[in-house]
């Protein structure tokens, strides 16, 4: 009696530890969620200010209904520089190039933007929307503190009082940040975008699973349920197993000698960045693989053997089919690690500084992982919260392929 | 009486170890023979010699003469995947595929090339479960998976499947040590109507079973043929001391 009461309690301790343990991984991810959110949903919005523009033709040197090349080969300097002395006529000259600093200074290919999209603008005046300069963004969104010593911050008294007045007066705006989600790296924070590293990340994960997924597929087939038992299959399967407990960076320096030094393959490229993934995805399919293919029952095997099938047609028509989802489970587990992954990416160059996105898998790109890594040592204070915008992205990004995963399994999942 | 199948000097080997001696039995044709004996006495390996079902075990290493219509098995002059359409075998627990009670049933069949209509098709799926007496329970859900059957419903599709190939050999291995006493009354009054067409080996574990559906039985114990005959000689007076002994109930 006195066992069996020693027994119970020993089973409500375990039940704690458990209680316990699954908290404290469930407290460990909600910081870190709570944490990313909080400082990086602030990246998908820009402050904007509302300024009258002025689309003086003389000052653009323009003709009357001017051909889009036309707009873009103009120049706007003069055009902005007018438009502020005349929206701010009451400050001097020196303040108003104050004044200009509180905007991103790439003022003026926004307003030819402007003029692009409506040409209809031409000798008109529109308030439109412009982007304001990183500083004074971080200082709208709260994330500076605008009441260090003067010395010490960016803005200046004077430009604060602008700023202020400029909110008195409602002419600034939380808009959505497109250009975000549109454009590539660049030295600004305020047109710096993850499109060239999504792209990047795209094109690299669809080499990686267009090489890895066929191969492992192939290769688990024949060592399960071809290759016969011997000393190279043993030596083979070792090898494997050790193989997707290589550190990546390892992939890495084989993909450099190998594919870009041996090779010659463009450096840089989510090609090459694809088919060092695959080298490491590989392993973790194959074993995933070649586990679903043994967890297969015999008698499926046997049934269909005996009705006189071939080894091809059980394996194909019978055993394929049942260890699909979770081969395909294995997969998508291997190609979230592999989105993920940045150490084999630095050694064959997808590091770069990339400003234009990329069409084709032959270009070259960055990935999102790598990219968050070059935002994180900017100097600027803008890319702080435009490196957590992009690991949201990067998070939401994973747990979408979770779900796809799980989505999949269940599609074709089949009991017998 | 027409032989279906002659064995002669059969001797399979698990590596070292050897688990049938010498054995040579025949199989006449139309008729049930039931292989009774012991575990592990080899009756189910000897089953899987003829329809080359161990080729799949690396080990296992066949010696002597298997033949059907005078055809040796193990020769090369036939292909296994010949042979196997021509002897079918239903296994120990219910196998079907988990796919549609109609796909099983095709598959054999499909992948043999016997015709590549639908409506013919249609026939043979419609005729092998009506010999398999499962016609009437699932003409109206052939669409549904063969695994949601009852495990006896289970094991008539397995055989359903096994005939729409149409072989001349039917092996079943202990075909109902998985299934209830309702349900294997069922499975043994379809094997005594099955024998009109096909010839049927039947490995049982079940005395009574054996009395019950075979013309002819064979005794094994430990790797050796003991006796064989008609099986109510065998379940009556046999010759052999120890086939008295196992039929009684004394070992075994």
């Amino acid at each position: 009696m006195t066992n069996l009461i020693k027994r119970k309690k020993a089973e409500r301790r375990f039940q704690l530890y458990g209680i316990f343990a699954v908290s404290l991984s469930l407290l460990f991810v909600l910081t870190l969620i709570v944490n990313i959110f909080s400082s990086g949903i602030g990246g998908f919005y820009k402050t904007s200010f509302l300024m009258e523009i002025h689309f003086d033709q003389k000052l653009l040197k323009l003709e009357d209904n001017p051909s889009s090349e036309q707009i873009e080969d103009a120049s706007f300097r003069k055009l902005i520089s007018y438009n502020f002395k005349e929206n701010f006529s009451q400050y001097s000259k020196d303040e108003i190039k104050q004044i200009k600093k509180l905007f991103y200074r790439k003022i003026d290919k926004e307003t030819q933007s402007y003029l692009l999209k409506n040409p209809q603008y031409l000798n008109q005046k529109v308030e439109l929307l412009f982007t304001a300069s990183t500083d004074i963004d971080q200082i709208h969104k709260g994330n500076f503190n605008r009441n260090i010593p003067e010395k010490q911050r960016s803005i200046n008294n004077f430009q604060l009082g602008i700023y202020d007045q400029f909110i008195e007066t409602g002419k600034v705006k939380k808009v959505f940040n497109k250009r975000y989600f549109t454009s590539g790296d660049s030295r600004d924070p305020e047109s710096a975008g993850v499109a060239s590293s999504v792209m990047g990340s795209v094109f690299t994960i669809l080499i990686c699973f267009l090489l890895s997924f066929p191969i492992a597929i192939f290769a688990s087939i024949y060592l399960e349920e071809f290759a016969k038992s011997g000393k190279v299959t043993d030596l083979i399967e070792i090898n494997i197993n050790n193989l997707a407990a290589v550190p990546s960076i390892i992939f890495g320096l084989l993909g450099l000698g190998i594919l870009l030094n041996f090779f010659g393959l463009p450096r840089s490229t989510s090609l090459v960045g694809g088919m060092v993934l695959s080298f490491m995805t590989l392993p973790t399919i194959i074993v995933a693989c070649r586990s679903s293919l043994r967890a297969v029952p015999p008698s499926i095997r046997e049934g269909a053997l005996a009705l006189g099938a071939t080894k091809n047609q059980v394996v194909f028509h019978h055993v394929l089919p049942l260890a699909m989802p979770g081969t395909l489970t294995g997969t998508i587990i291997g190609l979230a690690r592999a989105v993920g992954e940045t150490a084999p990416l630095l050694m064959i160059g997808m590091v770069a500084f990339i400003m234009n996105v990329p069409s084709t898998p032959l270009e070259p790109a960055v990935g999102m992982p790598a990219q968050i890594y070059l935002w994180s040592e900017s100097a600027e204070r803008g890319f702080i919260e435009k490196t957590s915008s992009a690991i949201i992205l990067l998070l939401i990004f994973l747990i979408v392929v979770n779900f796809v995963s799980v989505y999949f399994r269940k599609k074709y999942e089949k009991k017998w | 009486m027409v032989n279906a199948i002659t064995t002669e000097n059969v001797n399979v080997f698990y590596g070292d170890k050897q688990a049938i001696n010498n054995i040579s039995l025949n199989f006449l044709k139309n008729k049930v023979t039931a292989l009774i004996g012991p575990s592990g006495c080899g009756k189910s390996t000897f089953l899987r010699c003829l329809n080359r079902m161990n080729d799949v075990i690396e080990i296992c290493r066949v010696e002597g003469k298997i033949s059907i219509n005078d055809q040796d098995i193990y020769k090369d002059q036939i292909e296994v995947e010949q042979l196997r359409e021509k002897v079918g075998m239903v296994f120990q627990k219910p196998n079907p595929f988990p796919k549609s009670i109609y796909d099983n049933v095709a598959y054999g069949p499909r992948i043999h090339g016997f015709t590549d209509k639908k409506n013919e098709m249609d026939e043979i799926v419609a005729t092998a479960l009506k010999k398999a007496g499962l016609f009437e329970e699932v003409k109206d859900r052939l669409n549904d998976l063969g695994t949601s059957l009852s495990g006896g419903q289970q094991q008539r599709l397995c055989i359903a499947r096994a005939i729409a190939v149409k072989p001349e050999v039917i092996l079943m291995d202990e075909p109902c040590s998985a299934l209830d006493p309702i349900a294997t009354s069922i499975i043994e009054e379809l094997i005594t109507e099955l024998k009109e067409s096909y010839t049927i080996i039947i490995v049982t574990h079940s005395m009574q079973q054996a009395a019950r559906v075979s013309d002819k039985t064979a005794f094994f114990h430990l790797g050796n043929l003991i006796e064989e005959g008609d099986t109510t000689k065998i379940f009556t007076k046999p010759d052999n001391q120890k086939t008295n002994d196992y039929i009684t109930g004394r070992f075994g």
